[in-house]
């Protein structure tokens, strides 16, 4: 130690840093910035495995543009976000709205809404499947059938499936949302609502002049994280369809999916690169947007 | 881990604006529809449990309740799949994956929070980019990787992109730079050396930080699909969720089957939330809040 004292306190430190630093700044080179790079250099190649990649400038960009799966999966992912995101937001700021003035048996309320959060996806897809069943076999259809409706046919209908594989998705991030509604809902301090209550202000008037904009940040979030789980839906979606396809007819195929197959069912490296850097740029501007709209507060 | 040493739950006690709201008819009609929609929450998981307990005769049945409960449909599939090995498989990756992120993670939040040298804003900032880099981006080189240095169908293979997470790295830095650097300082001047100080001063003092990082990195890789689905086509070396995709797909009719199978993928996840249900809520607002 004495032996070591020509160097400042400073810089033993500096070297005991970067001592701790250097085996997960490789990890981060290896197996993140370098991959993220290597992408962009596949998805400008032909490569099945077997024989060499082939450089092939934009063939696979343009090879996308007149590609009617690609864009039917494009077409599809943005449906899951704009029917899953405002449709979840909703629910969960209602449920959390009036959860948040609930103190007889709040906790376990709460649990009731948070459980299915933390369940195995592909666990969960399949019980929803089984009630997609028609009858006799799911459940759906039997309490249709109780009721004196008509059978529907769910993931077998072009139509219904895809609104179908967002009910168990909406369904399992119900939770956080809530959890995260009221986590916002109590950070608004009580002076506000007293304030307001002394002006005569209403229900809606203090919902909609207090609480909707002192929650912004909250929805903000929200709006993000939500958008780009279902930008990046899979799970669900693979284990819902006939043989992990997205079907009937690609109707539930969503982009990560399309990119699964491109790469590991028909072995088209550079294809399946391209896209997911199409996916990239999307999952980046949602992100320029929170940044943009966290920093403009009103 | 007991309860006593668990954080307040932050949602626990209403604010101080509704205690002068009395019952009236609106909060327990309001009461009455949240309860009966936490029950519909439900109904997804009392099923799937409650059909893993049924015969096949029974399982179109639309009760709830079985009329003669077995565990048939458990007995099947340890008997004749390989649950048991995929939940063996799970669990010790999900377990080593753990260790790894809120080892390394924790590490690198300290010496980003309490080091002081050049270079390490630039060190922080690359590390969080990484957030920005989609998991489906990286599929196809982690692949390459893989097949190139013998990595398919191991362990290894499963576990290594997982090893250390950039929001880790993010949530322990904030939790580590609210420790004053008093404590710091005295324990160097007890002589103690820096990793002691990391390890016995200051980790002790994010526990909570700590303890809700492990708690969903284990759970993000217990129910992790697309990886493990990529990397595996060994049957013996599947995940859970790998596995019980295929078991279902194979069984495709045997409803009661799947739900058994669907049932052991899950309780585990339940099993963690109930025992760690104050330290989850409180996490997840954490992780939120800070992110």
């Amino acid at each position: 130690m004495w032996r070591r004292d020509s160097l400042t306190i400073e810089t033993k430190l500096a070297i005991r840093a970067w001592l701790f630093l250097a085996v997960p700044i490789v990890f981060f080179v290896v197996i993140r910035f370098y991959p993220a790079l290597q992408s962009f250099g596949i998805a400008f190649t032909e490569w099945n495995l077997l024989s060499p990649a082939r450089f092939v400038g934009l063939a696979n960009f343009s090879r996308m543009l007149g590609d009617p799966v690609f864009w039917i999966a494009f077409k599809n992912t943005f449906l899951y976000l704009f029917i899953g995101t405002p449709l979840s937001l909703a629910l969960a700021f209602l449920i959390a709205y009036y959860l948040d003035q609930v103190r007889f048996g709040h906790g376990l309320i709460r649990a009731l809404y948070f459980i299915p959060h933390l369940t195995t996806t592909v666990a969960m897809a399949w019980v929803w499947r089984w009630f997609y069943q028609p009858p006799p076999i799911g459940l759906f259809n039997n309490l249709l059938n109780l009721a004196d409706l008509n059978a529907q046919p769910f993931l077998r209908s072009t139509v219904q499936a895809l609104p179908a594989a967002i009910a168990p998705a909406i369904w399992a991030g119900l939770g956080f949302q809530v959890i995260l509604f009221m986590a916002g809902l109590r950070a608004i301090p009580s002076s506000y609502y007293e304030a307001a209550r002394i002006d005569g202000a209403g229900r809606w008037m203090i919902l909609r002049e207090i609480t909707l904009p002192m929650l912004r940040p909250t929805t903000v979030f929200l709006v993000v994280i939500s958008s780009i789980g279902f930008l990046r839906i899979f799970d669900t979606v693979y284990n819902m369809t006939d043989n992990g396809a997205g079907g009937p007819l690609n109707s539930t195929k969503p982009l990560v999916l399309y990119i699964y197959e491109t790469a590991f069912r028909s072995y088209q490296m550079g294809y399946a690169a391209a896209q997911t850097l199409i996916l990239f740029l999307i999952l980046l501007t949602i992100s320029l947007v929170q940044l943009r709209l966290m920093r403009a507060r009103p | 881990m007991t309860a006593s040493v668990a954080p307040p739950d932050p949602l626990d006690s209403a604010p101080a604006w509704h205690v002068g709201l009395a019952a009236h008819p609106g909060r327990v009609i309001a009461w009455t529809l949240l309860v009966i929609g936490g029950i519909v929450m439900m109904t997804p998981l009392i099923y799937m449990v409650a059909t893993s307990l049924k015969l096949s005769n029974e399982v179109y049945d639309v009760n709830i309740i079985p009329r003669e409960p077995t565990l048939e449909n458990y007995k099947f599939i340890f008997e004749n799949t390989r649950f048991g090995l995929w939940f063996l498989n799970s669990l010790v990756t999900s377990v080593l994956v753990t260790i790894s992120v809120v080892f390394f993670d924790s590490l690198i939040g300290y010496t980003l929070a309490k080091f002081k040298f050049r270079g390490r804003d630039a060190v922080f900032v690359a590390m969080l980019t990484t957030l920005m880099i989609p998991t489906e981006m990286l599929i196809v080189p982690w692949y390459l990787m893989a097949k190139n240095l013998g990595w398919l169908n191991s362990y290894w293979g499963i576990m290594f992109p997982g090893m250390m997470t950039g929001f880790g790295v993010f949530l322990m830095r904030q939790f580590f730079t609210g420790i004053p650097d008093d404590y710091i300082h005295a324990a160097r001047i007890d002589g103690l050396s820096e990793f002691q100080i990391w390890w016995q001063v200051a980790l002790p003092l994010v526990t909570p930080a700590l303890s809700a990082l492990a708690i969903f990195t284990f759970l993000g890789n217990w129910t992790a699909f697309l990886w493990p689905l990529i990397v595996t086509n060994d049957r013996g070396l599947y995940t859970l969720p790998v596995g019980l995709a295929s078991f279902s797909g194979e069984y495709l009719t045997e409803w009661e089957l799947i739900m058994a199978g669907a049932t052991i993928a899950t309780l585990p996840t339940l099993a963690v939330f109930i025992v760690f249900q104050r330290f989850i809520i409180r996490g997840v607002v954490l992780a939120g809040l800070k992110g």
